[in-house]
C-alpha cells in the first residue's frame, strides 16, 4: 500500500512534471497570438483612421482646390461676360438679308387671272423664265428698354419698297403690345407672314383674291394677350387705307380697320394648335385696276384660320406634319365703273377657302399639299358681259410641292400649281431656293 | 385691371381656360428641362415651375408656339441656356409675350450660360462651318461642375425677386450643395477610371462633359453643326478609325441614332445613348439621376471594353 502510495505520488509527480511544461506553453502561445491578434487589430484601425482621415484631407483637399477653382473660374466669368456683351453688340441691330429667287414655267397660253375678281397688282406666278423674286433686307433691335423696332426693305428687279417699318412696345406689362408704322396685318394666319417662311412658293388663291397676297398699310395696332392657361390673344387695328383692298386712305386717312382673336395651345408633348377669327372693314375710295375698271364703297372680309402640327415627341428636328387651313368670306358693296357700266350699283359676296399638309419625311426634306377654291354669289343681270361676270367659273388650283434644306438657313423647292381658274387646265411649274444669312431668323408658329 | 376681372370672370364660366391662379412665389418659364429641375431644388414649394422643351426635343428647333407665349406672359422668372441656343425663338417669344419682369436685364432674366466658363467659341464665325454659336458652346450642362455655379448665381436672383422668402431659398440652396458635393466625389472617382478616353460625338454638345472626364472628342458625325452628317464623310470616320478605333460614340436622348449605329457597324466602335438632359431617358429624373445614369452608362461602356 506504501508503495502503492508513493508510487501513485510519484507518478502524479511525474505526471505533473512532465504536464506541467506542456500547459504552460500552450497557455503561453494562445496569450501571444491574441496578442498578436489584437495588435494586428489594433493596427488596422489606426490604419483605418488614417486612411479615413487621408480620405478626408484629399476631398477636403480636393473641395478647397475646386473652390479656388470656381471663384478663379467666377472671376474669369465676370471678366469674359464684359467681352461677351461686347460680342453681341456686333449683332446690334441684328442684319438679316433672305434672298429669293426662281424659274417659273407655263404654257403660253396660261392667262393669270381670277373670272369674276377685282385682283390687286402683285398676284399670279409672274413672267416665264428666272426671276430675282422678292428678296429682302431686315434690320431690327430694341431702341430701349420700351421699345423694339424693325424694318423691311423689299427688293425685287428695279423695284425697291418698305415693307414693314415699325415701332412696337416691349414691356408694357399685362399682355399689352401697341404697334405703329407700316406693318404686315396679324388678321388670319398668313397674313403676317413674311412669304419666304410659306410652304408654298405662292399664296392661296383666297389670300391673292381677296388680300393681294398679304395685306399690310400704314397703321398702329394694339393686341392684348390674356392672362389664361390657354392662348387667348386679340387686338384691333387702324390702317390709312392706300393698300389692296382699300384703296385712297378713305376716311380722312384712317380708312380700314380690323378686329381678330386667336386661341391656341398644347395637346400633350407632340401636337399643337391655334385657331382665330378676324374682320377687316375698308373704305373703298376709287380702286382701279390695270383695265380702268373702278370701285369705290366698302370691302368687308371675315377670315376663319387654324393650324396644327404634329411630331413625335414634340422633336420637329427629323418629322413633323402640319395641316392649315382659312375660310375667308367677303362682301363689297359700292359703286363699280368700266367701259361699258357707268357707277353700277354692286354688292356682292364672294368666298374661298384653302386647306393643305406639309410633312416633314426627313430630316432635310418636306413635301406638301395644297387645294384653295373660290366662288361668288349670282351678279345682278346688269353686270353680264362685265368684268365682275365670272361666267360661272370658280377658280380652282391643286398644288404640290417637295422641298429641301440643307441647313436652317437655305432651302430649294420644286412646285407645281395645277390651275383650273376659268374653265381650262393649266400646270406652272415653280423651281425656288430661299436663302437666308444674317441674323438668325425667328421660328414662329 | 376692371376689363381683366371681367374677362377672368367670362374665363371662369367657359370652363376650358381657367385664369392662371399662381398660388406659388415665383413662377419660373425655363427653356430646357435642366434648369427646370435646378429652379425646383433651389426653390421647393415656393415655385411652380415649367419647361419650354422636353428631353426628347431637340432645344435648337422649338417654334414660338401659343402655349409657350402664354406660359412666358405669365412668368417672373425666365431660366435658358442662353448662349445663342435659344435665339431662333426666345427673342420672337419674349417680344410675343411682352413681360416686363423678364425682359433684358432684369433680375428675372437669367441666362445659365453666362455664369459659367464657356468652351468651344469659334474662332471663325462663318455659317459655311455649320449653325456655330459665336459665344461658345451653350450646352453647358453636360459638365456637373457648371451645375453647382449656377445654382449659386440662380439664387441669388430667387432672393431678389422674392426677398420674403430669401432664408428658404438659401437653405434650400445650401442643402442642394451640399448634396451635390457629395455626389461629385462618386462622379470625379468614376471619371477618373475613365480619364484618356476618345469620344466620338454626333453633334458638337459635350465639349463640357469632355471637358470634366478629361476626354479626348476625335471627331463630330455632324461634321458641320445644324447639318446632317454626309455619307462621304461617314465613310471618311470608318477608314480614320479602321486601325486607332475611339473607345465610345455618344448621341443624345433627342438625336436620330441611325448615323451613330451605322460608324458602330462598320467601326466595332460601341455607341451609346446619354440622357444629355433630364428626360432624356427613363432613368435621367432629376440633375442626380441624369449624371448617375450618364457616368453609369460609360462606366459600363468603356470598362467593358477593357
Amino acid at each position: 500500500m506504501k508503495l502503492n502510495k508513493n508510487t501513485l505520488l510519484l507518478t502524479s509527480f511525474l505526471v505533473a512534471l512532465a504536464s506541467t511544461p506542456v500547459v504552460a506553453s500552450e497557455q503561453k502561445k494562445e496569450s501571444s497570438l491574441n496578442k498578436l491578434k489584437y495588435e494586428l487589430q489594433q493596427l488596422k484601425q489606426e490604419y483605418k483612421n488614417k486612411i479615413a482621415e487621408l480620405e478626408a484631407r484629399l476631398n477636403d483637399a480636393e473641395d478647397s482646390n475646386d473652390e479656388t477653382l470656381e471663384t478663379v473660374e467666377q472671376l474669369s466669368i465676370d471678366v469674359s461676360q464684359q467681352g461677351n456683351q461686347k460680342a453681341a453688340n456686333t449683332f446690334n441691330p441684328g442684319i438679316g438679308v433672305i434672298l429669293n429667287g426662281r424659274y417659273v414655267n407655263y404654257n403660253d397660253h396660261f392667262d393669270y387671272n381670277l373670272p369674276g375678281f377685282f385682283l390687286g397688282d402683285e398676284v399670279g406666278p409672274g413672267d416665264q423664265g428666272l426671276q430675282i423674286g422678292e428678296s429682302e433686307l431686315n434690320m431690327s433691335a430694341n431702341v430701349d428698354d420700351k421699345f423694339f423696332a424693325s424694318s423691311t426693305i423689299a427688293f425685287g428687279d428695279g423695284e425697291v419698297s418698305v415693307e414693314e417699318a415699325f415701332l412696337q412696345t416691349i414691356n408694357l406689362g399685362n399682355g399689352f403690345k401697341i404697334k405703329a408704322g407700316k406693318f404686315f396685318s396679324d388678321i388670319g394666319y398668313l397674313a403676317n407672314k413674311h412669304t419666304h417662311t410659306d410652304d408654298f412658293a405662292n399664296r392661296p388663291l383666297p389670300y391673292e383674291a381677296f388680300l393681294g397676297g398679304q395685306f399690310g398699310d400704314t397703321g398702329v395696332q394694339t393686341t392684348w394677350l390674356a392672362p389664361t392657361e390657354l392662348y387667348w390673344e386679340s387686338g384691333v387695328e387702324l390702317y390709312r387705307g392706300d393698300s389692296f383692298p382699300a384703296a385712297g386712305a378713305g376716311n380722312s386717312g384712317l380708312g380700314v380697320w380690323t378686329a381678330f382673336s386667336h386661341i391656341g395651345g398644347d395637346i400633350g408633348n407632340s401636337q399643337s394648335w391655334r385657331a382665330g377669327l378676324s374682320y377687316l372693314h375698308a373704305e373703298v375710295n376709287d380702286r382701279e385696276n390695270d383695265l380702268g375698271n373702278t370701285f369705290t364703297g366698302t370691302s368687308k372680309l371675315s377670315i376663319a384660320d387654324f393650324i396644327y402640327k404634329w411630331s413625335p415627341n414634340g422633336n420637329r428636328a427629323n418629322q413633323e406634319l402640319k395641316i392649315q387651313g382659312e375660310y375667308l368670306s367677303r362682301n363689297e358693296q359700292g359703286i363699280f365703273s368700266d367701259i361699258n357700266l357707268a357707277n353700277a350699283s354692286l354688292d356682292r359676296n364672294q368666298d374661298g377657302w384653302y386647306l393643305e399638309g406639309v410633312y416633314r419625311f426627313a430630316r432635310q426634306w418636306r413635301v406638301g399639299l395644297r387645294t384653295s377654291k373660290l366662288s361668288s354669289d349670282n351678279l345682278p343681270t346688269q353686270f353680264n358681259g362685265s368684268f365682275l361676270d365670272g361666267l360661272n367659273h370658280s377658280p380652282k388650283q391643286h398644288s404640290l410641292m417637295l422641298d429641301w434644306s440643307n441647313s436652317e438657313f437655305s432651302r430649294i423647292r420644286l412646285q407645281v400649281d395645277n390651275n383650273n381658274l376659268n374653265g381650262e387646265q393649266n400646270n406652272v411649274w415653280i423651281l425656288q431656293y430661299i436663302a437666308a444669312f444674317g441674323a438668325h431668323g425667328a421660328h414662329s408658329f | 385691371m376692371k376689363l381683366i376681372k371681367r374677362i377672368s370672370v367670362i374665363c371662369s364660366v367657359i370652363t376650358f381656360c381657367h385664369i392662371n391662379t399662381v398660388s406659388a412665389n415665383i413662377n419660373v418659364f425655363t427653356c430646357e428641362p435642366e434648369w427646370q429641375a435646378l429652379a425646383q431644388e433651389l426653390g421647393g414649394d415656393k415655385v411652380t415651375t415649367f419647361s419650354a422643351t422636353t428631353g426628347m426635343q431637340d432645344p435648337h428647333q422649338v417654334q414660338a408656339r401659343p402655349s409657350l407665349i402664354t406660359k412666358m406672359r405669365n412668368a417672373d422668372l425666365l431660366i435658358c441656356s442662353g448662349a445663342d441656343l435659344e435665339v431662333g425663338w426666345l427673342p420672337v417669344l419674349l417680344r410675343r409675350a411682352s413681360n416686363s419682369k423678364i425682359s433684358v436685364n432684369k433680375p428675372g432674366y437669367f441666362f445659365a450660360a453666362n455664369h459659367v466658363k464657356l468652351l468651344g467659341a469659334p474662332k471663325i464665325i462663318d455659317r459655311s462651318q455649320g449653325d456655330v454659336h459665336a459665344a461658345g458652346n451653350p450646352h453647358v450642362q453636360t459638365n456637373p461642375k457648371n451645375i453647382a455655379l449656377i445654382a449659386k448665381a440662380l439664387v441669388k436672383r430667387m432672393k431678389t425677386i422674392d426677398p420674403n422668402n430669401a432664408a428658404y431659398y438659401q437653405n434650400k440652396t445650401d442643402n442642394f450643395l451640399a448634396r451635390w458635393k457629395q455626389a461629385m466625389r462618386k462622379w470625379k472617382k468614376q471619371v477618373r477610371a475613365l480619364k484618356g478616353s476618345r469620344f466620338i460625338v454626333q453633334h458638337a454638345s459635350w465639349d463640357y462633359l469632355m471637358d470634366f472626364g478629361k476626354f479626348e472628342q476625335v471627331a463630330t458625325i455632324e461634321e458641320k453643326p445644324g447639318i446632317p452628317p454626309t455619307s462621304g464623310h461617314l465613310a471618311d470616320l470608318v477608314n480614320q478609325f479602321k486601325n486607332n478605333p475611339a473607345d465610345i460614340i455618344i448621341h443624345a436622348g433627342y438625336q436620330d441614332e441611325r448615323a451613330s449605329k451605322w460608324l458602330s457597324k462598320r467601326s466595332g466602335i460601341p455607341t451609346v445613348t446619354l440622357p444629355f438632359t433630364i428626360g432624356g431617358n427613363d432613368k435621367a429624373t432629376d440633375l442626380f439621376s441624369l449624371y448617375n445614369d450618364t457616368f453609369a452608362i460609360l462606366t459600363n461602356t468603356l470598362k467593358s471594353k477593357g
